[in-house]
């Protein structure tokens, strides 16, 4: 199949972006989008010219590493999957596909596809841990946890922290990704001591970053690859208001 | 300078080793941790435990990853489990058995001693994740589930879904992230290490490269700690992630050290088979569909009817047939064998012809459809997401890929290498798998070296060396820095005209010919002429785009790339001298009557850990021998 790509090019931060074009024949239907790029750079790369930066690893849907827009849907039409499980059957022959970077003023664009999505790794830092030191643990069967619990709790720890949610939010919001970890934690028993500071401190770091408000949209929902719920979201607010009231 | 391999292992009966090592070590004053650097490359399992707790004891530590995130390591990826001798099941379990266990499965090529404490922390490790919240399965009364996995005979593998590695890793980065909150690790993300400085005979810093700015940095330590993964991906093709690379060990064992095992590699028998030219990884599919699938092949060569029009008695499972005992279940490395051999006659399946069935229909026959999607379901829908045919309908297809190193840099009990001061930790070492890994226990060694082990031994080093202070002017570190520029200045300067990914594939295709599931020593010598051809060329006519100063991926594959060249011909060299078969390394020439792989424990019984000599050097091999006092050396059979 033949498709054709507009791409979103920019050389380094401070430079002025734009779309150019590329086609592409002979196109595998099994192929991924990451592989069909590749492609397309190959056949720059031979002709002295740049490729597209893009930001990819387990190339399997697990590390987060990849992730652009297709057509103004974050990691493109195929639900409950990143752009480099998503394969080239899902489009039409002669399709036109758009693509660009995240968009959100959080996410910094880096060079073409690429973006900073540091701001997740300082909100992680601000409280989403448990604090235990090696060694200190008690035996792993110590404190039984209802088998509900824990299917939530990994639910919720499914999160591959791709900032998916992000670009589709009107606000260009992390709360999904927030309240993901807030949710994550405060579900285990494990969590319960750092529970209300835990909410405090990371909601207090998102609103730092240049994140934008959660007004319950729920477009995040809808992209994420990894299909976190919107619940998430109702757990951190809850945390972080009964936490709030707690301090006074 | 020539190298020596004291193991350091302590003495006394093994299960008091460990104790014993702890007590004799030195400690470094609470009050003075602060005072050392200790530099940890590498973000992943290993890497991450390891930066966290030395983070915890006080140390001032900088962590290094190339991802822009620690999080994304390839530890990531893991599904399976994680091993540990906890004995909830009141199965037989103990640490001497999983101990035994990984001997045996490593075909009597590691150190008894190493083994014997991973299998002694394996419970630790359990506790500590449970702790952090990592969400393992549970039972419904609460307690921890477990699975048995990859032919093990008891329930000993915890697990988070099919998201292990994710989920344990989490744990990690999180633990890392508290102590950059609490000021103690610093982290350095998109940050390459390409050299390793080494002043005195002693490890003292990095020479990075700045992903996104392209500068050259220096960073000094008391130590330096590589948790670098392993170097599957010389294959070109692998499971590995994309960017899994082999220079920060590449380019330590270029400044002293010795490198083990490199032709210790392990090819896994389930994954989906290459489908075409512009293909760019292998992806695994777990190990348990052979629970319940059955492995054929049509009887005839060049039968390519669908296989549904292949009667019953035109087929061969070939492994049935072959193992009435173990059946579907044989090892990974037999397995693997196994598919190649059924291809290699022609009788493989799928357009390529690369390719076996892994049939589901008699389970689904006898066991109902419904049964089939709970065990396996998310599983099934992954293949078919990949390769758009159905597996309740039609056989899955599936080939080996490579899946994991053995091999890696040489280090004692204390998991330093040879170059003191400079240790090694996760898949980067070549410390506890011997000549074949099992299954669930790389995490296992990832977490037992990063959070157990080498906070403890680092501790010790520190104690007992006298290191001068220097600063980054220091003329080994100006000349590390212009080496590295220089190197990154011919790569841009070539200007040749093929990519630096089409030599990338033709170099993984020899050695995946040649130095993969079987060798021999003409395929290797045939190796080493091709490889050596393929660099040469490759310095004169590769193409990199863009420039030094900014994000440049076509430059940082080029360089990992070079340095794959150099290693895969080690490789190589290290099949060849090997002449014997053990584990993942099955040499032609070594086997049973009946095709099996036959060890040589009279002349090979011992780890090799090559020197480097200098470029076009032949690199010198030392030979640490292996005793074994507690688990007898025995052939394998599963027939
Ligand atoms: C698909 C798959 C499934 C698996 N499943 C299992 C399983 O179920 N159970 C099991 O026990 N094992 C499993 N394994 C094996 C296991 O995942 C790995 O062996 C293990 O995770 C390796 O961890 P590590 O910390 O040593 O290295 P990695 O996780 O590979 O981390 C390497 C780190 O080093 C950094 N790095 C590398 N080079 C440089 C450099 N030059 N400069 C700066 N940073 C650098 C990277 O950024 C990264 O942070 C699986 C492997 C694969 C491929
Ligand atoms: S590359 Fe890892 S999620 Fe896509």
């Amino acid at each position: 199949m033949r498709l054709v790509l507009h791409v979103w090019r920019q050389k380094n931060p401070g430079s002025r972006g734009r779309m150019v074009r590329y086609e592409a024949g002979d196109v595998n239907p099994d192929m991924s989008m990451l592989e069909l790029l590749d492609v397309i750079n190959e056949g720059l790369m031979v002709k002295g010219e740049e490729p597209i930066a893009f930001e990819h690893d387990c190339r399997e849907g697990i590390c987060g590493s990849c992730g652009f827009m297709i057509n103004g849907i974050a990691h493109g039409p195929l639900p409950a999957s990143t752009v480099c499980q998503l394969t080239m059957r899902h489009f039409k022959d002669g399709q036109e596909l758009y693509l660009e970077p995240w968009r959100a003023k959080a996410f910094p664009v880096i060079k073409d596809l690429v973006v900073d999505r540091g701001a997740f790794d300082r909100i992680i830092s601000a409280g989403g841990f448990i604090s235990v030191p090696t060694g200190s643990a008690p035996d792993g069967n110590a404190i039984p946890v209802p088998k509900e619990d824990a299917d939530r709790a990994m639910d919720a720890a499914a999160c591959i922290g791709c900032g998916a949610c992000v670009a589709a939010c009107p606000n260009a919001s992390a709360a999904l990704f927030t309240g993901a970890k807030i949710a994550h934690l405060g579900l285990l028993p494990q969590g319960q001591p750092e529970r209300h500071e835990r909410a405090l401190r990371m909601v207090t770091q998102f609103n730092r970053e240049n994140f934008g408000s959660c007004t319950n949209i729920g477009e995040c929902e809808a992209v994420c690859p990894k299909e976190i719920k919107l619940e998430v979201i109702a757990r951190m607010n809850h945390d972080f208001i009964q936490a709030s009231r707690l301090r006074r | 300078m020539s190298i020596q391999l004291g193991s350091r292992v302590p003495h006394g009966p093994i299960e008091k080793q460990w104790d014993q090592a702890r007590f004799e070590m030195k400690l470094v004053n609470p009050a003075n941790k602060r005072k050392h650097t200790v530099i940890v490359v590498g973000s992943g399992l290993a890497g991450a435990s390891a930066a966290a707790t030395l983070g915890e004891l006080g140390y001032n530590v900088k962590c290094f990853c190339f991802q822009d995130s620690p999080r994304r390591a390839h530890s990531i990826a893991a599904q399976g489990g994680i091993n540990a001798a906890k004995n909830y099941h009141s199965d037989g379990d103990s640490v001497f058995r999983l101990f035994y266990d990984t001997v045996k499965g490593g075909d009597f090529r590691s150190r008894e001693a190493n083994v014997y404490r991973l299998a002694q922390i394996s419970v630790n490790i359990i506790d500590q994740c449970v702790a952090q919240g990592v969400p393992f399965a549970r039972e419904y009364g609460g307690t921890l589930a477990n699975r048995s996995f990859g032919g093990a005979q008891v329930s000993r593998t915890f697990y988070a879904r099919g998201q292990t590695g994710q989920q344990l890793l989490l744990g990690a980065y999180q633990a890392l992230e508290r102590q950059v909150d609490a000021g103690h690790v610093t982290m350095f993300p998109r940050t390459e290490m390409l050299d390793l400085v080494v002043i005195d005979g002693h490890a003292r810093g990095i020479v990075t490269r700045n992903l996104v700015t392209g500068k050259i940095e220096s960073h000094v330590a008391d130590a330096v700690v590589l948790g670098t993964g392993g170097y599957g991906n010389v294959y070109y093709l692998s499971t590995n992630a994309k960017g899994s690379n082999c220079t920060a060990i590449w380019r330590a064992h270029k400044r002293g050290a010795a490198f083990a095992n490199p032709c210790f590699t392990q090819i896994h028998p389930t994954c989906i088979p290459v489908s075409g030219h512009y293909q760019s990884k292998l992806t695994l599919m777990s190990e348990s569909l052979r629970n319940d699938g059955r492995i054929w092949v049509p009887l005839k060569a060049g039968d390519k009817r669908p296989p549904n029009q292949i009667p019953e008695n035109e087929r061969d499972y070939y492994l049935e047939r072959r193992y009435p005992s173990f059946g579907n279940l044989v090892p990974r490395d037999v397995a693997s064998r196994n598919a190649k051999a059924v291809c290699d006659e022609g009788r493989g399946v799928g357009e390529t012809g690369h390719g076996v069935y892994l049939d589901f229909s008699d389970s689904i026959k006898s066991l109902g459809v419904d049964l089939i999607r709970e065990r396996y379901g998310n599983l099934f829908d992954m293949y078919q997401r990949i390769t758009d045919e159905n597996p309740y309908q039609v056989p899955m297809r599936i080939y080996p890929a490579i899946h994991y190193t053995m091999g890696g840099l040489w280090v004692d009990y204390y998991l330093m290498s040879t170059i003191p001061g400079l240790f090694v930790i996760g898949e980067a070492n070549f410390s506890d798998h011997g000549a074949n890994r099992l299954g669930a226990s790389a995490l296992m060694q990832g977490l037992s070296d990063g959070y157990f082990i080498l906070p403890y031994t680092v501790g010790d080093y520190i104690a007992k060396s006298k290191l001068d202070k220097i600063d980054t002017g220091h003329p080994e570190f100006a000349k590390s820095r212009a080496g590295v520029a220089d190197l990154t200045s011919r790569l841009l300067s070539i200007q040749g005209s093929q990519t630096v990914d089409s030599f990338h594939r033709r170099l993984g295709r020899v050695l995946w010919d040649y130095c993969g599931m079987s060798r021999n020593a003409q395929g290797l010598e045939l190796a080493l002429g091709q490889i050596r051809e393929l660099r040469e060329q490759y310095w004169k006519d590769v193409t990199v785009t863009g420039g030094a100063d900014d994000l440049n991926q076509s430059l940082e594959r080029a360089g990992r790339v070079a340095d794959f060249f150099e290693l895969a011909e080690l490789m190589c060299l290290d099949a060849l001298d090997r002449n014997e078969s053990c584990g993942g390394h099955f040499r032609e020439e070594c086997q049973t009557p009946d095709g099996e792989a036959q060890r040589n424990d009279q002349e090979f019984s011992y780890v090799a850990a090559w020197e480097y000599q200098g470029p076009e050097q032949p690199p010198a091999l030392h030979k640490e021998p292996l005793h074994f006092e507690y688990v007898q050396p025995s052939q394998r059979s599963y027939k």
